[in-house]
């Protein structure tokens, strides 16, 4: 392993104290809970958004903290959901009284610690509503395997649902409106390497020169199958067409499309990736209304990269253009 | 008869059991998670283990809640919750008893075990913890059910417990993580299965 580290055991901690001290005026952290949090929160009257997850797949969450977007994140041990206190103590500290969305990846630990966390917060009357996150078509959604993972669509949901709360939208209208983004949005990834995760010191699996691991998930964990590395037009057929067809997408219909690195994939390489995609969806006749490339839900060093394409309304696209000004993801007044 | 000194006993043996096979288990979620189980068991367990230190207990049920509660807010992942709720259901059945024999801690293996159930939903079969523990929750009762002490009885579970995790290995994984390889799950022991065998010989050690 050769990495940039200190103690492998303090590399949450560590970046997070970075990252407090790159952005004094956006944000605030919370190093004894591991959050990150707006500098201006709780804003009074407005819904928090609070999601997290383990850590490593930067900038999510704690890239997307700020104005028009996420309220706080929680971020776990790397790869590792955060845990219930965590989530209580960034709930507690952004509720500004119109309650709180949490954004919660189907993930097992994910769920289960942000449904801990949500009773508790109930108990202490704060209203707490969750959505998670499943748009991974690479695993069927079935009674055998935990359900589809959630990936990709959660970059997004942040973006528009953020955008939402911030014009002042309660809090049943963002939890339906995040609800809508999940279920017009869906994914599926490709993996060209693994990744190594600090505390285990190798890398989590083996892939050979010459392949490519096709539907994973956002830690390297495979959904289809290996196979032989193809040119990027075949990957980015590979990864659109089940992602169209699972959405149902047709002629004359628009799409957010989001071409995501996994961390190890230079932009060269996603940009040209972003080009066969837009290629393929003009092919089949469905507009790019907005579109965004680059390492945005990563596993942290692993070569890869994911595509997302949401069905956009109206609502979502102006909602896409609304301001948003976090570490990740800046743009507008 | 178990006591409080017991108890403590057996969470230090966890901790130390865990700290010995936090490699293997790491590498077994290498094979069908994500690697980090061993340091996320090693990092909450360790912190159970300092509890006694830190703070005077009066009696078990209330020193299972607080191990319980610091695994909850230690671990992470899904073991977290799970291994939390197993130490925090523990607890229930053994409010107001000191001298704890094979009845009691037989009642609060079944209601630990069910509290997993409630929390992950698992079946048998599925390729997780509950496949070490349901056996040897069946074990424990039906060795105690004879006459058998409590040592006895947890002999026989931590025996059972091994069998389950061993049989895990070529059974295809229907819950988190490992269910997303589907088949290519089978040929590796479940992870969780390992780490909850690994409790239940710690209880045959020091619980008698």
């Amino acid at each position: 392993m050769k990495k940039l580290l200190n103690d492998p055991a303090d590399v949450v901690v560590e970046a997070l104290a970075g990252m407090a001290a790159a952005h004094p005026d956006q944000l605030r952290v919370d190093l004894d809970h591991k959050l990150v949090l707006r500098a201006d929160a709780p804003v009074s009257g407005k819904v928090a958004l609070v999601s997290g997850g383990g850590s490593g797949h930067e900038p999510l969450h704690g890239g997307f903290v700020g104005r028009g977007m996420l309220s706080a994140a929680c971020a776990g041990e790397v790869f590792t959901s955060p845990v219930p206190d965590q989530i209580l103590a960034a709930t507690t500290a952004v509720d500004g009284g119109a309650g709180v969305l949490h954004v919660v990846k189907n993930y097992t630990g994910d769920v289960m610690n942000f449904e801990m966390a949500a009773e508790l917060a109930g108990e202490s009357g704060i209203q707490v509503e969750a959505v998670v996150t499943d748009d991974d078509v690479a695993v069927q959604d079935s009674l055998y395997t935990a359900g589809r993972r959630g990936v990709g669509v959660t970059v997004l949901l942040e973006k528009i649902v953020g955008a939402a709360a911030e014009e002042g939208q309660d809090l049943a209208s963002c939890a339906a409106l995040a609800r809508r983004v999940n279920e017009q949005g869906r994914s599926m990834g490709i993996a060209l390497t693994s990744c190594t995760v600090p505390a285990a010191g190798k890398p989590t699996f083996e892939l050979a020169d010459d392949e490519m691991e096709i539907g994973i998930g956002i830690h390297g964990e495979p959904g289809r199958s290996t196979e032989k590395l193809a040119p990027a037009r075949d990957i980015a057929a590979r990864l659109v067409e089940p992602v169209v067809s699972d959405l149902s997408l047709e002629r004359g219909e628009q799409v957010i499309a989001f071409v995501n690195g996994m961390g190890g994939t230079p932009l060269l390489e996603l940009y040209l990736m972003y080009g066969e995609v837009q290629r393929l969806l003009d092919d089949a006749g469905i507009e790019v209304a907005r579109s965004l490339v680059g390492n945005y839900i990563t596993s942290l060093e692993m070569a890869g990269c994911s595509v997302t394409l949401l069905r956009a309304d109206e609502e979502m696209t102006r909602l896409w253009d609304a301001p948003v000004d976090t570490p990740g993801l800046r743009w507008g007044g | 008869m178990a006591d409080l000194n017991s108890f403590q006993a057996w969470i230090a043996a966890c901790a130390a059991g865990i700290d010995e096979r936090a490699d293997d288990l790491t590498e077994l979620d290498r094979a069908i998670g994500d690697a980090d189980h061993g340091s996320n068991m090693r990092r909450g367990f360790g912190a159970c283990a300092q509890l006694a230190e830190q703070e005077d207990f009066t009696s078990v049920d209330a020193y299972l809640k607080k191990v319980g509660m610091t695994l909850v807010s230690t671990v992470g992942g899904a073991s977290g919750p799970l291994y939390g709720t197993f130490f925090l259901r523990l607890a229930g059945p053994l409010a107001s008893s000191d001298d704890i024999g094979p009845r009691e801690f037989g009642q609060a293996l079944r209601a630990g075990v069910e509290g997993i159930v409630a929390r992950g939903k698992a079946e048998a079969g599925d390729k997780t913890m509950y496949d070490a523990l349901a056996p040897a929750l069946e074990a424990f009762d039906e060795t105690s059910a004879t006459g058998a002490g409590l040592g006895e009885s947890l002999q026989a579970a931590a025996q059972a417990a091994a069998e389950g995790r061993d049989a895990t290995e070529p059974m295809i994984a229907r819950k988190g993580r490992a269910s997303y390889l589907g088949e290519r799950s089978a040929g590796h022991q479940d992870p969780g299965a390992t780490s909850a065998t690994v409790l239940i010989e710690a209880a045959a050690q020091t619980l008698s």
